[in-house]
C-alpha cells in the first residue's frame, strides 16, 4: 500500500492527514471536555450532550444571520459574540435540565441515560420544528477562508487552525477553572465525597447545577466551533455521541489529561487509516481497537487510583 | 391444569391467560392480515424485551446493544431466505446468476465463503442461536470477568452496536449495505408473502414467544433467578458468599442475546426484509424503552410494553409525525422519573389490589369459613 508513493509524498500525506486528524481531534476534545465533566465528575450519562452541542451550532447560525442582515460591517467579528451566546444558551438549558430532571436521578446513573435519551429525542424534534429538517451552514467571514501554504504539497486551512487554537484556549481555561479556582476545588470536593463536602459548608446542590451547566455550556461552544467545519442538522449531534463517550471512557473517566490523550490517539488513528481504506472501515477498525483495549484495560488510559 | 400454581402465582397466571387470550384468540379474530402482520412485527421486539427483563430487570446489566443480537439473528435468517430467493432461475438476468442481487450490483462474482453454509436450513437455525450466543459470550466474558459493569458496560455495548452498523452499511457487497436484504420470498419452497402464510407465521411466532416466556419464568424461579436478584442488590455479598458473579452475569447476558436473536429471525420471516436500521444505537435504545415502559421487573409487562409502545408509534407517527418524538421522549422521562417499574408497576400498585379485594369480598360472601377468608385476603 505504500509502493505507489515516494517518501516525500508519504511525508506530505501523513502531515495532511495528521492535520485533518487534528481538526477531528479538536471537535472530539471540545465535546469530550463537557462530557468528561458531566460523566467523569458527576457520573451522569448525558445522552443529550450532542443536542446541547447542536443548540450552540444553531445559536451561532442565528447570530451570523442577524449580523449579516443588520450589522454587515461587524460581520468579520460575529463569531466571538456567537461563541459566548452559544455558551450561555447551552449552559442555561443545561441548568434548567439539571433542576427539572437530573437532580432526581443522581443515585441511578443508568436511569439518567434513559431520561436524557428521552430529552435528546424531544430536543431533536424541537430543532426540527423550529429550524426545519434541512441542514444549515454558516457563512464564514472572509479572513477565515483560504489556507496557508506551508510547502508546495502541504496546505493548511485557516478555519482549522482557528478551531485548534480555540480548543487549546478552552482546554486551558477549563483546566484552570477546575484545578485553580475556588469553585473548581468545590466541584472536585463534591465529586470525591459528597457528604463531607456538604458538612464543611459547600452547597452541593448548587455546585451540581453549575457543574452540569458548565459541561453543557462547553458543548455549546463545541457546537459553535463545529459550524466552521461542517453543516448542522437536527440529528447531527447523535452522530458524535458514541464516539465522544468512547473518548471519555478510553481516557479514563475522571481524568482531563486522559480525555485529551485519548481524543488525540483516536482521531489520529482514524484519519490516518482513512487515507488507506474507506472511511467506514477506518472507523470500524478504530472503534474496534478502542473497544478491544478497553476490554484489556477497563479503567482507561489514565485512571485515578481510588479505593472503593 | 397444566400450569401448576407454583410455576405462576395467581396474578402471573392471570397475566398469562390474558396475554394468551389476546394473542391467540382476540387479535387474530378482530384484525385484518395487514394489522396482524404489524402485531407480529411488534412481537419480535417482545422477545428482546423478555431478554432485557432477565438481564436488566433481574441481573441489573443494562445492555444498549440488544439491536446487535436482534440484527445477527435477523441477518442469519435473511441470508438463508435471500440465498433461496436468488436461485439461478430467479437471477438469470444478472451477470453472475445464482448470487444475491446486491452482490451482483457490487461486482462480486462468486458467493463469499461465509455465505456458503447458509444454503442449509439446519445450519441457519443453529447459527441464529449460536452466533449471537457466542458473540455475547465473548463480550460478556471479556467484560464481566474484569468486573466491568454498569455504565461502562452500557457504553461499550453501545459502541459495539455502532461498529456493527457501520460495518454492515460499509460492506455493501457482502451485506446489502444500507438497504439491507430485501425481496425475501420463500422458506424451503413455501412462499412467505401471501396472507395465509403471514397468519401461520404469526401463530408460529406466538408459540415461540410463549416458549421463551416459559424459559424465562423457569430461570426466574430457580435458584439462578434468586442469585441474579441478589447480585443486582448486593454484588459484593454474593461474591463473598462464594458465587462466581461473572458467570451468572455472562449467562443472563447470553440468554438475553439468544432471545433477541430469535426475535430478529422472526422479524426477517414476518416482515420480509432485514436492514441495518434495526441494528444500531437508536433501535437498541428503543428496545430498552419498550422494556422500561412495560416494566423491567415483569415479563408480561415488558411484552405489553413492546406491543403498546410500537402500536402508539405506528398510529401516532402515521397521523402526527411531529408529536411522536415529543411523546416518546416525554413518555421516557416520565417512566424514569415517576414510575420506574413501568406499566406493570402501576398495575401492581393500583389495579391488582382492587382485583384482590374483589376476589376477597366475593369469597367472603360465598363461604363464611375462616380458611377462605384468610386465603382471599390481599396478600403480597
Amino acid at each position: 500500500m505504500f509502493g505507489d508513493y515516494s517518501i516525500g509524498d508519504l511525508g506530505s500525506i501523513f502531515v495532511m492527514q495528521g492535520f485533518a486528524g487534528l481538526i477531528l481531534f479538536s471537535v472530539y476534545v471540545l465535546m469530550a471536555l463537557g462530557l468528561a465533566i458531566i460523566f467523569g465528575q458527576m457520573g451522569v450519562i448525558n445522552m443529550a450532550h450532542g443536542e446541547f452541542m447542536i443548540l450552540g451550532a444553531y445559536v451561532t447560525w442565528m447570530t451570523s444571520n442577524i449580523f449579516q442582515s443588520y450589522l454587515p460591517g461587524l460581520f468579520s467579528g460575529y463569531f466571538f459574540l456567537a461563541m459566548i451566546l452559544a455558551f450561555l444558551a447551552s449552559g442555561a438549558l443545561g441548568m434548567v435540565v439539571e433542576w427539572v430532571l437530573i437532580r432526581h436521578l443522581y443515585k441511578r446513573p443508568l436511569d439518567t441515560l434513559l431520561a436524557t435519551w428521552g430529552l435528546s429525542l424531544m430536543l431533536q424534534q424541537a430543532y426540527r420544528s423550529v429550524f426545519g429538517a434541512r441542514e444549515v451552514g454558516v457563512e464564514l467571514p472572509q479572513w477565515m477562508l483560504g489556507s496557508l501554504h506551508v510547502t508546495d504539497s502541504i496546505e493548511v486551512p485557516i478555519n482549522g487552525v482557528f478551531v485548534m487554537g480555540l480548543t487549546v484556549l478552552i482546554t486551558i481555561s477549563v483546566a484552570y477553572v477546575l484545578y485553580m479556582s475556588r469553585w473548581g476545588r468545590q466541584v472536585r470536593a463534591v465529586v470525591q465525597n459528597r457528604i463531607m463536602a456538604g458538612a464543611v459548608g459547600i452547597n452541593t446542590e448548587k455546585v451540581d447545577r453549575y457543574t452540569f451547566g458548565l459541561g453543557c455550556g462547553i458543548a455549546g461552544v463545541a457546537g459553535s466551533a463545529f459550524t466552521m467545519i461542517g453543516s448542522t442538522g437536527p440529528t447531527s449531534g447523535q452522530l458524535y455521541i458514541v464516539d465522544t463517550f468512547l473518548v471519555v471512557v478510553f481516557g479514563g473517566a475522571a481524568s482531563l489529561l486522559g480525555t485529551i490523550a485519548s481524543a488525540f490517539s483516536i482521531s489520529q488513528t482514524q484519519s490516518t487509516l482513512e487515507f488507506f481504506m474507506s472511511g467506514s472501515m477506518a472507523k470500524v477498525l478504530t472503534l474496534l481497537a478502542v473497544v478491544g483495549i478497553l476490554m484489556l484495560r477497563p479503567q482507561g488510559l489514565f485512571a485515578l487510583k481510588v479505593r472503593k | 391444569m397444566i400450569i401448576n400454581s407454583r410455576f405462576f402465582n395467581r396474578s402471573e397466571l392471570m397475566g398469562f391467560i390474558a396475554l394468551a387470550a389476546v394473542l391467540f384468540v382476540i387479535l387474530p379474530l378482530t384484525l385484518d392480515v395487514f394489522r396482524l402482520n404489524l402485531v407480529a412485527k411488534y412481537l419480535t421486539y417482545a422477545f428482546v424485551a423478555i431478554g432485557l427483563v432477565l438481564c436488566w430487570g433481574y441481573g441489573g446489566i443494562l445492555s444498549l446493544g440488544q439491536g446487535v443480537f436482534f440484527g445477527l439473528g435477523g441477518y442469519c435468517m435473511a441470508m438463508f431466505l435471500k440465498l433461496e430467493a436468488s436461485s439461478v432461475e430467479n437471477t438469470k438476468i444478472q451477470s453472475t446468476p445464482g448470487i444475491p442481487d446486491f452482490m451482483d450490483w457490487n461486482q462480486i462474482t462468486s458467493l463469499p465463503l461465509f455465505w456458503q453454509p447458509f444454503h442449509s436450513l439446519t445450519f441457519t437455525v443453529l447459527a441464529i442461536i449460536l452466533v449471537p450466543g457466542l458473540f455475547a459470550l465473548i463480550i460478556g466474558t471479556a467484560m464481566f470477568k474484569r468486573r466491568v459493569g454498569g455504565t461502562y458496560f452500557a457504553i461499550i455495548t453501545q459502541a459495539v452496536a455502532a461498529i456493527l452498523t457501520i460495518l454492515i452499511v460499509g460492506q455493501q457487497g457482502y451485506t446489502g449495505g444500507i438497504n439491507g436484504m430485501t425481496d425475501l420470498r420463500t422458506l424451503k419452497g413455501w412462499d412467505i408473502r401471501p396472507d395465509h402464510a403471514k397468519i401461520i407465521l404469526y401463530f408460529v411466532e406466538v408459540v415461540l414467544l410463549f416458549a421463551c416466556i416459559g424459559i424465562a419464568q423457569f430461570i426466574r424461579l430457580t435458584k439462578l433467578g434468586r442469585i441474579l436478584v441478589a447480585m443486582r442488590e448486593q454484588e459484593d455479598r454474593v461474591r463473598f458468599s462464594g458465587y462466581s458473579v461473572a458467570n451468572f452475569k455472562i449467562f443472563a447476558f447470553c440468554m438475553a442475546a439468544i432471545f433477541a436473536a430469535i426475535g430478529g429471525a422472526m422479524f426477517a420471516l414476518n416482515v420480509g426484509f432485514m436492514s441495518p436500521s434495526f441494528v444500531g444505537i437508536v433501535p437498541s435504545i428503543e428496545m430498552v424503552i419498550y422494556t422500561a415502559v412495560g416494566g423491567r421487573m415483569s415479563i408480561f409487562g415488558a411484552i405489553w410494553g413492546a406491543i403498546l409502545v410500537n402500536f402508539a408509534k405506528t398510529s401516532l407517527s402515521e397521523s402526527f409525525p411531529q408529536l411522536w418524538l415529543f411523546g416518546l421522549g416525554a413518555l421516557f422521562i416520565a417512566v424514569v422519573l415517576a414510575f420506574p417499574n413501568g406499566l406493570s408497576g402501576l398495575w401492581a400498585d393500583y389495579v391488582q389490589p382492587r382485583i384482590d379485594r374483589l376476589f376477597a369480598s366475593r369469597k367472603a360472601k360465598t363461604s363464611w369459613s375462616e380458611n377462605s377468608v384468610a386465603d382471599g385476603a390481599p396478600a403480597e
